[in-house]
């Protein structure tokens, strides 16, 4: 047992003549932000995919969670927690419902459930909105509440995919605190995003190009290393060379 | 792992409850149709209005007319020795027009005589509508010539249906039409607006197995068809009065491997599906009307041309429209529509089998 939380070497997925994710390689460490880089197109999904078990990789060799992504698909969706770039709650149903939901799919008991409800909703100060539908709430605090829900079982990591599209900019930066907050309790977090102001909030950032990990640091010495002021040029410069397109 | 069966049963049926309106929709549609069906529209022709022309009232002529007025199907609309027949049935005023001949009495007793002779009556029929006009002649002609103008030369007995009520006959349709409606349209869309809505791709990192969402969102709408199912069943027996001899559970018995059907018809649209649209469109264009059409519901199927003969043979609703008119209408036991139901069985398989595999493969 290593201090890696996810550890792939050599992951590649074909469709058919296709690569998509060629050979890549990387570890997340327990407890880091981890950025997870690359334009429309360059296999970012599909890496997030194998990686949370949805997609059996073609060849490589990975863990997640200490289970093995090519055998242990359905291990490692009960030791993850999951958001995606969509809102995926159910608008018609209440904050409290969508809770005791998810709660139940990750086999939560009822008096478990009850108790981190109350405290994600005290933590969130939602708790006079149990009993609303969901669908009513805004935008900003649904997000938040779908990041809550995806945390309710305390995955020991949570997959982010593109988790602050569409939010406005104070949303964006309540939803970063969250992140942290979850970051200092233990979770790691794996996020891609768009927003380069957001690779700086993470603790290391990988940048796909073409179905490969082209660069893989602290947005610090990435920036140095490539002797620009901000992850933007940084990331640019790397998407240059792209030769796939959207 | 029950539990979270459950819940997600739980949260399907919320979904379908909190939609007050579709559900409304859903469970008034088989009352709607059924009585529509009953009721209104009908290939039973009623109210006929009859233009009668007779040059003399004479006690024969008085005896037909009076025969047509006490008619339920016949409204005497006018009754003159000698009208513009053209323009009566022109403006629509008359549907039909008898005119009885100048010398009607003597022209009876002739023919009863045996002598030849030219007609004693003449049938203007305003045919634009063929249904109309073919049943409409018919029943004109049993009313007119019931005693003097021929002797019963046929026997004629229709069983099973002896009114020719034709809610009767649709009624087996119709139950194929809604359980199609209701389960496949309703699951597809259902399993479609998950995908659009982003949330299938949560539940499918969630350590659900996928068969498990599929399930529970079936159970809700089996239920739901159940209950449309008996709805169905209580008006065509108190309303309708159809016969249902044979008792009620081998209808429900076919009926529910019909939902069953329905339901992976439904699961495998939403495999082809992008958008909720999209799912409507097939459930309606590609599923509904060729079942209208080929199940011999309102066409029959014998009409059909040779080409499109075997087609029939592979609508659902055709096999299960004619089991229930054999079950519901005859008055026959499950035993007799045993082809029937293994042939719905196999299709069940058969739709199970393919939209389970395809549902798969698209998560990979």
């Amino acid at each position: 047992m290593n201090d890696y939380i996810i550890s792939v070497r050599e992951l590649t997925k074909c469709f058919g003549d296709f690569t998509s994710v060629n050979r890549i390689s990387f570890d997340v460490q327990r407890g880091e932000i981890f950025g997870f880089l690359g334009a429309n197109g360059a296999g970012k999904t599909t890496a997030m995919r194998m990686l949370c078990g949805l997609s059996y990789p073609t060849s490589g060799s990975g863990t997640v969670a200490g289970w093995d992504v090519m055998r242990e698909g359905e291990q490692i969706k009960r030791h993850i927690g999951y958001m995606s770039q969509k809102f995926s709650l159910y608008n018609d149903l209440t904050v409290w419902e969508n809770i005791r939901l998810f709660a139940g799919i990750y086999g939560l008991s009822k008096a478990e459930t009850e108790r981190r409800a109350t405290e994600v909703l005290e933590r969130l100060n939602f708790s006079s909105e149990r009993n609303t539908l969901v669908g009513s709430l805004p935008l900003g605090w649904k997000q938040k509440l779908s990041f809550a829900i995806a945390t309710i079982h305390r995955p020991e990591v949570v997959f982010l995919d593109e988790p602050t599209g569409g939010v406005d900019p104070i949303t964006r930066r309540q939803f970063w605190e969250m992140i942290y907050e979850a970051a200092d309790g233990g979770t790691t977090i794996f996020v891609t995003t768009h927003y380069m102001d957001e690779a700086e909030y993470c603790t290391r950032v990988s940048i796909m190009v073409d179905g490969e990990v082209r660069a893989l640091d602290t947005p610090a010495r990435l920036k140095k290393q490539y002797a620009t002021e901000s992850m933007d040029e940084v990331f640019r410069i790397l998407a240059r060379g792209a030769k796939r397109g959207e | 792992m029950r539990g979270n069966f459950l819940s997600f049963v739980k949260k399907e049926s919320l979904h379908i409850l909190r939609d007050v309106r579709t559900m409304m929709i859903v469970l008034l549609i088989p009352v709607v149709l059924m009585i529509l069906f009953g009721f209104a529209i009908s290939t039973e022709v009623n109210n006929l209005n009859v233009a009668i022309v007779a040059p003399n009232r004479t006690e024969g002529v008085r005896q037909v007319v009076d025969r047509l007025a006490n008619n339920p199907y016949f409204t005497v609309v006018g009754y003159d020795s000698s009208i513009d027949i053209d323009a009566a049935l022109r403006s629509g005023k008359a549907d039909a027009v008898v005119v009885f001949d100048e010398d009607f009495e003597h022209l009876i007793t002739q023919r009863a005589e045996g002598i030849d002779t030219h007609p004693a009556i003449q049938f203007i029929f305003d045919a634009s509508n063929t249904n109309i006009a073919q049943t409409g002649t018919a029943y004109l002609q049993n009313v007119v010539s019931a005693d003097h103008l021929q002797q019963e030369l046929l026997n004629l007995h229709l069983l099973y249906n002896p009114q020719m009520k034709s809610a009767y006959n649709f009624v087996p349709g119709i139950m194929g039409l809604i359980f199609i409606l209701i389960c496949a349209m309703m699951t597809s869309v259902s399993i479609v607006r998950e995908k659009e809505m982003g949330t299938m791709e949560v539940l499918l990192v969630s350590p659900v197995r996928p068969i498990k969402i599929i399930l529970a969102k079936m159970i809700p709408y089996f239920v739901i068809s159940c209950i449309n199912l008996a709805t169905i069943l209580l008006i065509a027996r108190y309303l309708l009065d159809v016969p249902m001899s044979n008792g009620v559970w081998s209808i429900v018995i076919i009926s529910v491997i019909y939902l069953l059907l329905s339901l992976a018809l439904g699961l495998l649209i939403s495999t082809i599906a992008s958008s909720q649209v999209v799912a409507l469109l097939i459930s309606a264009m590609v599923m509904l009307l060729p079942m209208v059409m080929l199940s011999g519901m309102v066409f029959p199927i014998e009409n059909l041309p040779t080409v499109l003969k075997p087609l029939p043979y592979i609508v659902p609703a055709r096999w299960y429209t004619e089991a229930n008119r054999k079950l519901m209408i005859m008055g026959l036991p499950l035993s007799a529509v045993m082809k029937e139901v293994a042939i719905l069985i196999f299709m069940t398989f058969v739709l199970m089998g393919v939209s389970l595999k395809k549902f798969k493969d698209k998560l990979e």
